[in-house]
């Protein structure tokens, strides 16, 4: 199935990534390329074969419910762009 | 003194127990050399003093007969492990300024033995490429040239610094992550040994995520032994990363015995590709001339479904790419991008702090994984996966290690393959089969082409069976007795 | 009511609802980190670096939820899936630090089951559960702080949720809140869930359409945020009566998701949420599949406690109280467990009236809670045996309760004190009927000459001649006896 520009920009928006228009056509070229590339995969018979869910053969490892960590907003919001009074701060969301 | 910065890890551990000289004065040299060696663009950040600091405790602590086992042995961490207080890049735009109050499992592991950190090395962004181009802050290059032929060559990809930084002895060994073969192909480029040890042996926290099933941490050493010192010392069951797998760590180096007799070394027809060049295929076949040499017994085996490794991972690495990237939105660390609203500071924050391999990858995954393709695409990459690991299991049934080479071509020049993205790919078609059933592989230094450059052999061993793998390659490596240098051009 | 239609103008139409329930997992820490996860704290101050999704942080599943999650599925008839997965589900916002939830998608730990309500009149319904997943509750958007920011607090960023999806089987407002009162009433049984809607440890959306009776399905909308009972009956109703409008005036209900706003008591369409959404979910590959073994679930079960379907038939059986009163009884624990302190051994049914009926009273005008109560269920009991082997009176007994619940004494101290035992001396009270009727002797005489209807009076003038304090029973007997001639 080729890829459009629409498609592209659309997954891009998905992606929360701006695309300037001008890479627009070269980049649905390229995706469109690589798409029909691994699109081989169709002629594999996987008839009744499970898709691969967990590559070591381990159950799942549960920790007890012990409060372990937290406790130090001071590092979680050391690297943050913006933050004020205890809280990262990001441009006003309308509801 | 000896020549400090060309010892192997176990000459430079024999050397510093038997006092001939000290850690300050190995660690010294190698910041010495990391400084003339810039032009190479091997580091993103250094930390000398740090190492310096590093290395004064070293000898404290054998001055009191204290020693840990890696005490004093410099090394380059690929920045893309967490280290903490100093920076992480993952040689992304995105991550600017992230300084992370943490550091990861399998690098507190090494400083815990004694190991002291240089700096962090350069890789593709995030990780996603082959040739180390992708970088933000520019290509690392490889330290090696084709003879009469002055153009700068990449060192391979993703853990292209970390290569370059070992084979031009600017570190005693490094670490490096394997999600395809970005360890095993740089360590091919650069002629050293890179290995990607079993899916699970190694912790994945705090190593900053591209494809959560298939990245893991390895050595990249300039000898067998030394990727088994390291190795042991990097690995171990982590109960913070649930796939990390509680199974003991054995002592790898004692594994290296050289006694290969009667191991059956398993050659897959299905890698005989186009594209493969002549020397590649011939040291291939030296390969096989060495292990029987040594008393094992080799043969054809069939791997099917090989030529669909490829196409599956690049469906499923992209797709849990774009997820495992989508923290990177501005709001918590790294750069930001402002916008008039929270969804324009995304798209720009996004837009501009991934760079185009990045973006073009984000982009495949989140296309494979939406509504309408997710079966088509992921799901059948899934089942194609599981018919990879099943050859693997059924060859290993009559063998015992499998022998291919590390890549279908030495070392290219900057900016050959760029304009080409599978072609590109294709630089992993060896590699790429091994990461998506788990398995443990390396890749030795074989020999060199005709122009001069590297050239690696590559084997791949059962889950957890590291150690079969070792004492194969360290018969390889004895046989193959790669003694070649880069030259040492990079010097401005 | 269980076949409601609302009749529109241009005829009738019935109701389908269905609830979206998200019950926060009572547990110390949350799912996937070891940050606490209670309430009320300082802004990122319960905020891990796996939390915040810092680079390279790995999620480690909480056993004790998955716990939890098996009891609830047992609680709500479920089947317990032996196999269950971890997905991501995709999408950006401010309080949603990875940029995905981890929840469980096409293959949740709990599978189908099912939960009864009680209509009035005595009919049941089982409105049906589609599954129970777990997954991780997002962090906090604060919009009212800053003139041009939002403000982002992770605290709840990781706490583990249940969700627990029903099938579209209700089909009026009531039942829905029937579902949630008796969905609550279980999570609480059991521990699992505190319920608490005001603080949010327990959220509601609701998924209404509208039909003409016996055909298929219409356009459903989801509406988000009715976090109270109340608020879902009036969501729903004016949701419906939405949809009824538009229908009736020729046009089409639009798929979407809207907003309860309990202030205007209206939805209104999430502009927000427009945007078509593509949550892209896949497994998350950072965990692997969750498996449960028989022994585990047969563990769990073996820890489950009574719940409130099969305590109310036991007291309907045991104590033989009518389904609605052992409905009342059984509503929560704390109730049942007090009910049954007060009742073991006496009058079960006196048992019941008296705490459902004065005590309730009492516990709701004080606003305390039950363990809070003045008089525990040993006083209560103390009281009925006073009732019992007639010592009080019924009328009494309320006076006595009364002053219980004031000075904390037990019944027989506040008798004592009071003086109020009941007058069972037929002696005593036959000369206060004498002496009535000697100064009524008018009244007396219209008695006798067919006027039986001042047979209160006179029954009024002997209580009050002995404050009350007379037996009843005995006062008509020897009343009627002696007025009788
Ligand atoms: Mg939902
Ligand atoms: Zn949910």
């Amino acid at each position: 199935m080729a890829i459009d520009k629409a498609t592209v920009a659309k997954v891009a928006a998905l992606a929360r990534m701006r695309v300037p228009e001008a890479e627009l056509d070269a980049l649905t070229g390229e995706l469109g390329q690589i798409i029909s590339w691994v699109e081989q995969l169709a002629e594999v018979d996987t008839t009744g074969v499970e898709p691969m869910t967990s590559v070591v053969a381990v159950d799942l490892p549960r920790r007890p419910d012990a409060v372990t960590d937290g406790g130090y907003c001071e590092k979680v919001l050391a690297n943050a762009p913006q933050g004020m009074a205890g809280f990262f701060a990001v441009p006003k969301v309308i509801e | 003194m000896a020549n400090l910065t060309g010892l192997s890890i176990a000459e430079a551990l024999d050397g510093l127990a038997r006092r001939e000289f000290s850690a300050g004065e190995l660690v010294q040299a190698h910041v010495a050399a990391m400084a003339a060696a810039r032009p190479l663009n091997a580091y993103i950040t250094e930390t000398p003093e740090r190492a310096i600091e590093g290395a004064k405790a070293a000898d404290a602590r054998r001055a009191r007969g204290e020693a840990l086992p890696l005490d004093g042995i410099p090394l380059a961490i690929k920045d893309l492990y967490c280290t903490e207080g100093v920076p992480t890049t993952a040689a992304s735009h995105i991550l600017d300024g992230f300084k992370p109050p943490y550091e990861s499992t399998v690098t507190a592991n090494l400083w815990r033995a004694g190991a002291v950190m240089l700096g962090k090395t350069n890789l593709d962004e995030f990780a996603m490429g082959s040739s180390n181009t992708t970088s933000y802050y520019g290509a690392a290059r490889n330290p090696w040239r084709r003879t009469g032929d002055n153009r700068p060559l990449v060192p391979g990809g993703s853990s292209g610094g970390s290569a370059a930084a070992v084979a031009a002895r600017i570190a005693l060994g490094a670490t490096g992550t394997d999600t395809g073969g970005s360890i095993r192909q740089p360590g091919a480029f650069c002629g050293i040994v890179g290995m990607k040890p079993t899916y699970g042996r190694c912790s994945r926290w705090g190593i900053v995520a591209f494809a959560s099933s298939l990245d893991q941490a390895g050595p990249m050493t300039r000898s067998v032994r030394d990727a088994a010192i390291m190795l042991r010392h990097m690995a171990g069951h982590d109960p913070k990363d649930s796939t990390s797998v509680p199974r003991p760590v054995p002592d790898y180096a004692a594994a290296l015995t050289g006694d290969i007799r009667g191991l059956r070394v398993g050659i897959p027809t299905e890698y005989r590709v186009d594209g493969m060049s002549d020397e590649v295929t011939a040291l291939w076949r030296q390969g096989i001339a060495w292990l029987e040499a040594a008393g094992a017994k080799t043969r054809e085996i069939s791997l099917p479904h090989t030529k669909y490794a490829l196409p599956t991972y690049y469906i499923i690495a992209p797709a849990e790419a774009s997820s495992n990237l989508a923290r990177y939105d501005g709001v918590r660390y790294g750069l930001r991008v402002p916008g008039g609203n929270l969804r324009e500071m995304y798209d720009n924050t996004r837009g501009e702090g991934f760079g185009a391999e990045v973006r073009r990858r984000i982009l495949i995954g989140t296309y494979v994984l939406s509504a309408g393709y997710y079966d088509a695409y992921y799901l059948k990459a899934g089942r194609v996966r599981s018919l990879i690991a099943r050859d693997f299991a059924s060859a290993f049934e009559t063998v015992d290690a499998i022998l291919t080479p590390t890549a279908p071509t030495p070392a290219f020049a900057i900016g050959e393959k760029s304009d080409d993205p599978i072609a590109m790919y294709l630089n992993d078609v060896f590699t790429v089969p091994a990461s998506l059933a788990g398995l443990p592989a390396i890749s030795v230094p074989g020999g060199l082409t005709r122009d001069g450059l590297p050239l690696g052999l590559h084997l791949i061993g059962r889950a957890f069976d590291e150690e079969t793998v070792l004492r194969a390659a360290g018969v390889l490596e004895t046989a193959a007795s790669f003694t070649a240098e880069p030259q040492g051009r990079w010097s401005p | 009511m269980t076949a409601a239609t609302i009749q529109g103008k241009t005829g009738p139409w019935e109701m389908v609802i269905g609830l979206e329930v998200h019950a926060q997992v009572v547990a110390k820490a949350k799912l996937f980190s070891g940050a606490a996860a209670d309430f009320g704290a300082e802004p990122n101050s319960q905020v891990s670096l796996v939390d915040a999704a810092m680079p390279g942080m790995l999620p480690v599943i909480n056993a004790y939820c998955i716990e939890q999650a098996v009891k609830t599925g047992l609680g709500i008839a479920g089947a317990i899936n032996r196999r269950s997965i971890f997905d991501r589900k995709n999408y950006f916002y401010a309080d949603l630090p990875a940029g995905y939830q981890i929840s469980q998608y096409s293959d949740p730990i709990v599978g189908r089951g099912a939960v009864t309500i009680d209509l009035p009149g005595g009919v049941s319904k089982v409105i049906g559960v589609t599954r129970l997943h777990l997954e991780q509750d997002a962090g906090k958007s604060l919009h009212d702080r800053h003139p041009t920011l939002t403000f982002v607090d992770l605290n709840r960023s990781g706490v583990a949720l249940m969700e627990i999806v029903s099938e579209p089987d209700m089909r009026a407002p009531e039942e829905a809140a029937l579902y949630l009162t008796k969905l609550r009433s279980i999570l609480r049984y059991l521990g699992t869930c505190d319920g608490n809607m005001e603080e949010g440890s327990m959220r509601c959306d609701v998924n209404v359409s509208v039909r003409r009776p016996g055909e298929d399905l219409g356009t459903r909308c989801e509406v988000k945020n009715v976090n109270s009972i109340r608020y879902v009956r009036q969501a729903i109703e004016h949701e419906a009566g939405r949809q009824i409008a538009i229908l009736e005036a020729g046009g089409g209900i639009d798929q979407e998701t809207r907003l309860w706003d309990p202030v205007k008591g209206e939805t209104r369409s999430m502009r927000s949420k427009e945007e078509a959404h593509d949550y892209r979910y896949f497994p998350d590959p950072d965990l692997l599949p969750l498996v449960l073994c028989e022994a585990e679930v047969a563990r769990i079960e073996g820890s489950m406690p009574e719940l409130p379907d099969a305590k109310k038939a036991r007291f309907v059986a045991a104590y033989d109280l009518s389904a609605y009163d052992a409905g009342v009884l059984v509503a929560d624990r704390e109730t049942a467990d007090f009910y049954e302190g007060v009742a073991r051994g006496r009058d079960a049914k006196l048992a019941a009236n008296w705490v459902a009926g004065d005590f309730f009273a009492f516990l709701n005008k004080s606003g305390k809670a039950l363990a809070e109560a003045p008089v525990d269920a040993g006083r209560l009991g103390g009281l009925i045996d006073l009732i019992g082997d007639g010592t009080l009176s019924g009328r009494l007994a309320k006076e006595v309760f009364e002053a219980m619940w004031e000075s904390r004494e037990s019944a027989l101290q506040v008798v004592e004190r009071l003086g109020l035992k009941q007058i069972s001396d037929t002696g005593a009270i036959e000369a206060a009927i004498d002496a009535v009727m000697a100064r009524e002797s008018g009244k007396v005489a219209e008695y006798r000459s067919g006027k039986e209807k001042l047979f209160g009076f006179f029954v009024g003038q002997v209580m009050r001649a002995t404050a009350g304090k007379a037996n009843p029973a005995l006062v008509n007997d020897l009343l009627k006896r002696k007025l009788g001639g």
